[in-house]
């Protein structure tokens, strides 16, 4: 079928909004020039490797580094008692938690970090790591965070002292309790599930990474790293190490995927800072796949119970949610300060009903701290996991359509703005057509007909359906905020007077595509050809201060810091032109990159004119140059949406779960990139794709993590994933000044529950009524055997 | 993932590198495409003191019939085996094998002679060897002896190869007309380690019945074993689904699969009857297709 026209108001050459303007990072990455932090290498460089703990939890009864120290070419091997002395042994989290960074007596997980080994070679530097000797003396395991919470549980951060004696973190809810429970008393039909979303891993191909070059000379720290949010660690650099933060420069290169995974301070970068410090020499520490996958942070591990209420012909009345939130040992989630659970009270969905309430209490055990927004917007892919399998076993349990019921539910397009009973205004949002379309698209009548067909011949085959509402662009200065620093983005551009354009952003890109869409925004609204425009970001030096990229955020805020600083760039260059033209600025008009005075089109001034007149021909009483800045405070959050429907054919032999077609219609307001914003949905999809069917982190009763390797952490290839049918519609925002609103993980959020859904619809007639992910053959297997249908 | 420190030589000869195997006997590794080795010394799960890469030694990555036999060279890859003219047109299995093996880095490093030494559980070739009641060319310094294929896989990485040994060739013998061969394996995805894989190779008499079959089975158990009940359960047979059954579950009583992140044992013990009923239906229709 024909997709929506993007729209575009420019030419190809120039490049604004609506062009499939290829990537102009390509080419470095396609030739192999990307520089990844592990590329580079300084003079007289040293290598810093990480003795890590074999326990989920010990004590550390004594570290010995005699051995290691007499390996030539071993120079330091940093424990927490040193790092005690300089009170250097904690740091804060993001999330106002604080972790270890060397721990003085207690390990706390498996593969923390227990000492550090400095030496001349990365490889000497890890034979020192296999020669410093640690005493452990393990101690009792608490995986299962339900156990954490029972009373007389051990408690795993004393820390926190006498009066927080217990695992719980903290207790967060939203909504109306009693109106939740009154309308669910009073429903015709309440489903009720135990939903459990796994511990998984970004998984980025680049692991973690840095040099720390401290230049003692000049009391100046230089930090190369791999991070979606530099200046924030150069902020908590300075409050963690007392550096003035004038002298610390973070620096990032490109970024081989972040995914969230790069947003938190690892203990890796203090103590390589802490070594660079220590020996006047940089320090290179960079991550092995193993260590990445069992100590970075985690993403999701949401335990949650939900309860939908509804009218017997199915109309939503109610939800009510409980979840217990497994952070490990620490919470190290890079949530706003005001949501400890992300924005997960988004549960309503697409879904247009009165009550609801949403409570998650964050608990503790010995696992990896976290978690971290994995390409879901804080928290959105658990909650939309949950609201679309509780929709669908409603739709099912009434004997309903789910198609139909998630029609007859929608908040409608005219009841926007949408204010939900969680406190969301809904920006903007077409909910039935999106669903429509995927109907239209993936042929729904015709596959209900086949599968009806094969279920009388005893073949299970299913169809998923996700109509998912995303929530990005984190936020509004009232209410958005990491460790009290507000969430707004920034952009400065400068034009230089031969019509070239600079521009630095506050955001990070890390696969995006910024310095193409970025440069888009710019050539929509000054008429600059892309080609002229260079986007710079990443070095704390230089770039603008910003919160950095995840959660969606970059186009939604930090793509409107662009747009506004254009648009201040044009009022100036409208005074300019005006002086040129001998013009009342108020009788000029824009258009095609040029201001001309109305009713005379030949009289007028192209942007690059008007460029070179703002260094070489100004009027008196006007500042030179032409530049702008701009902090972008977002009045609102946007509502990205879509829907998904996916169909599989489930092996009754084996289990296996074949997915034979993906539709995914997705709406992200207007697009800058149509052909990014397609890459993004096709990644996106995988990234949700893979948690539904294959990637868990497990861990046995001892703590220890079953999925260290690649081989055991299950990343799908080409060859299992589906190819992807996408469609789209357009819905502005009203708010934002390009009507965009962000589509970097709304792929990933409302993947899953289409799999998942479709998977449960092979099987509802059996009388199974919920499977957790990932649905892997032996589960699925299990399940069949039980039922009698295996083969 | 650093490998402990160890000493590297290429020798130019075979003779070369028995010599050096003889002279650091214990402690000396051969080195073929590493693809297996490598890994286990990057976790320091493996420390050879001494590593002889038999990169440099020609000769031993020919593929070639001789004598009613294919031989092919230890050295030969994954890949060049699946892409083999000769293998191609009448080794089905062997193709199908080569072929699944990993991904294409695997396939155009790993060799069939370092991963058959190597002999690790889940992999591939073990299973394939003894289905075709293959062997083994094993040479030290001044001897060289064939080993059948069954019952040289011991146990977990263990094989009836002497340390001063280099495994040099693996030897099958040519199936005739009305024969088929079938590898297939459950992976939860594609290059993984096979979860259970079973090799089948039928040969049909005149009369429609198995006059000959040879089952392999992948991953369950300490060693890739040939399942020989239920090789005993289908010859004479006539090629049925119920037979095929009877042989998937002597198949699995034959099995000794442990629990791991592929699953547990009853899945397991299930999964072999599963595969072996469909490797046997796929060698059974390739047979009947090469009458």
């Amino acid at each position: 079928m024909t997709d929506v026209q993007v729209r575009t108001t420019t030419t190809l050459e120039v490049g604004g909004m609506g062009h499939s303007v290829k990537r102009k990072e390509d080419p470095r990455f396609i030739r192999g020039k990307g520089e990844y932090i592990d590329d580079l290498n300084l003079p007289g460089q040293l290598w810093m490797d990480i003795v890590r703990s074999p326990y989920a939890h010990a004590k550390i009864l004594g570290i010995d580094a005699s051995e290691a120290l007499k390996i030539p070419g071993v120079l330091a091997v940093v424990t927490g008692a040193d790092l005690e002395k300089a009170g250097l042994h904690w740091m804060p989290t993001l999330a106002g938690d604080k972790q270890m960074v060397l721990p003085t007596h207690t390990v706390m997980y498996q593969a923390q970090e227990v000492a550090a080994v400095v030496a001349t070679d990365r490889y000497i530097a890890a034979d020192g790591v296999a020669a410093v000797l640690v005493d452990y003396e393990p101690l009792p395991v608490i995986v299962d965070p339900k156990k954490a919470l029972e009373p007389g549980a051990q408690v795993l951060r004393p820390d926190r002292g006498p009066e927080k004696a217990n695992n719980h973190i903290w207790h967060w809810e939203s909504g109306d309790r009693a109106a939740a429970d009154a309308a669910l008393a009073k429903a015709d039909v309440r489903v009720a599930e135990d939903i459990y979303i796994p511990r998984i891993h970004v998984a980025s191909i680049e692991t973690c990474g840095c040099i720390a070059d401290w230049d003692a000379v000049n009391g100046h720290l230089t930090l190369h790293m791999t991070s979606q949010a530099p200046h924030a660690i150069r902020t908590v650099l300075a409050l963690v190490s007392g550096l003035p933060e004038h002298k610390i420069r973070v620096k990032t290169h490109d970024i081989g995927g972040g995914f969230g995974g790069k947003v938190p301070v690892y203990p890796g970068y203090v103590l390589a800072v802490v070594a660079s410090l220590t020996t006047g020499k940089p320090v290179k520490w960079i991550e092995d796949r193993s260590e990445n996958l069992q100590a970075d942070s985690f993403a999701r591990d949401y335990h949650i119970h939900a309860e939908l209420g509804a009218t017997k012909e199915g109309r939503i009345t109610s939800l009510k949610v409980k979840t217990i939130a497994d952070h490990g040992y620490t919470d190290a989630a890079a949530d706003p300060s005001k949501f400890p659970a992300g924005l997960f009270n988004v549960i309503t969905g697409s879904y247009d009903f009165p009550d609801a309430f949403v409570e998650v209490d964050g608990v503790y055990t010995n696992k990896p701290p976290g978690g971290v927004a994995y390409r879901c917007s804080f928290r959105v892919t658990e909650a939309v996991h949950a609201i679309e399998r509780m929709v669908d076993i409603l739709a099912h349990e009434i004997g309903k359509d789910p198609a139909q019921l998630r029609m007859e539910n929608f908040i409608q397009p005219e009841q926007f703005p949408y204010k939900t009973p969680t406190g969301w205004e809904y920006d903007s949002g077409n909910y039935p057509v999106a669903l429509r379309k995927a109907m239209d698209m993936i042929g729904y009548e015709d596959l209900r007909r086949e599968q009806a067909e094969k279920r009388a011949r005893g073949e299970l085959m299913g169809i998923g359906i996700s109509s998912f509402t995303e929530i990005v662009g984190a936020g509004p200065s009232h209410t958005f905020d990491i460790l009290g620093i507000k969430m707004f983005d920034s952009c400065e551009i400068r034009v230089h007077p031969t019509g070239k354009v600079m521009a630095r952003i506050g955001v990070q890109t890390q696969g995006q595509g910024h310095e193409t869409t970025f440069a888009q925004i710019i050539a929509e609204e000054l008429g600059f050809p892309v080609a002229d425009i260079a986007i710079e970001y990443g070095d704390t030096d230089t770039a603008p201060y910003g919160l950095g990229t995840y959660a969606s955020r970059s186009t939604p805020v930090a793509g409107a810091a662009t747009a506004i600083a254009a648009r201040k760039i044009r009022d100036k260059a409208r005074l300019l032109a005006a002086h040129l033209l001998e013009a009342n600025p108020d009788d000029l008009e824009w258009g095609s990159g040029a201001f001309s005075v109305k009713g005379s089109p030949d009289k007028k001034k192209t942007i690059q004119e008007i460029a070179f007149a703002a260094y070489t021909n100004h009027p008196q009483g006007m500042e030179a140059g032409l530049e702008a800045v701009d902090y972008y405070d977002p009045p609102n959050l946007t509502f990205p949406f879509g829907s998904y429907i996916c169909v599989v054919d489930i092996d009754r032999g084996t289990g296996q779960v074949k997915v034979r077609r993906f539709v995914a219609v997705d709406d992200c307001g207007n697009i800058i990139n149509p052909m990014i914003v397609d890459g993004q949905i096709h990644g996106g999809l995988t990234m949700g794709f893979a948690p539904a069917l294959y990637e868990e982190i497990a861990y046995d009763e001892l703590g220890n993590n079953l999925n260290g390797t690649f081989m055991d952490y299950l990343l799908p290839t080409a060859v299992e994933t589906p190819a992807w049918e996408t469609g789209k519609t357009i819905t502005p925002s009203p708010h934002h000044p390009i009507g965009a609103k962000g589509v970097g993980e709304s792929a990933t959020v409302g993947a899953p529950p289409a799999i998942a859904n479709a998977v449960v619809d092979a099987l509802w007639h059996l009388g199974v009524r919920n499977i957790d992910i990932p649905m892997t053959p032996q589960k699925v297997w299990r399940i069949l055997n039980e039922k009698g249908v295996a083969l | 993932m650093i490998p402990p420190r160890f000493d590297y030589a290429r020798p130019a000869s075979l003779d070369e590198a028995l010599q050096l195997l003889a002279s650091r006997e214990g402690e000396a590794k051969v080195l073929a495409g590493g693809f297996s080795l490598l890994p286990l010394m990057k976790y320091r799960l493996a420390q050879p003191g001494l590593l002889v890469d038999i990169g440099r030694v020609a000769g031993l990555d020919a593929i070639e019939e001789v004598d009613g036999e294919l031989r092919i060279g230890a050295r030969a890859t994954h890949g060049a085996i699946a892409g083999h003219p000769l293998v191609a047109a009448r080794y089905p299995l062997i193709r199908e094998a080569a072929g699944g093996i990993g991904d294409p880095q695997i396939r155009n490093w790993g060799t069939i002679g370092g991963s058959c030494a190597h002999a690790d559980p889940a992999s591939d070739w073990p299973a394939v060897i003894q289905a075709l009641r293959g062997s083994f060319v094993c040479r030290s310094l001044g001897r060289e002896r064939v080993v059948a294929a069954r019952g040289f896989f011991l146990d977990v990485f263990t094989t009836g190869i002497e340390p001063t040994e280099v495994l040099t060739q693996v030897r099958v013998p040519r199936p005739g007309p009305r024969s088929g061969g079938a590898y297939v394996k459950l992976e939860r995805r594609t290059g993984d380690f096979a979860t259970v894989g079973v090799a089948a190779q039928v040969q049909l008499g005149a009369d429609g019945r198995i006059a000959e079959v040879g089952l392999g089975l992948t991953a369950v158990a300490d060693a890739p074993f040939a399942a020989g009940d239920a090789e005993d359960a289908l010859r004479g047979a006539l090629p049925t689904a119920e037979k095929f059954r009877e042989a998937g579950l002597a198949a699995a009583r034959q099995a000794r699969p442990t629990e791991d992140r592929h699953g547990p044992v009853d899945y397991k013990l299930t999964m072999v009857r599963v595969m072996t009923e469909r490797a046997l239906r796929l060698a059974t229709e390739r047979a009947q297709a090469n009458g």
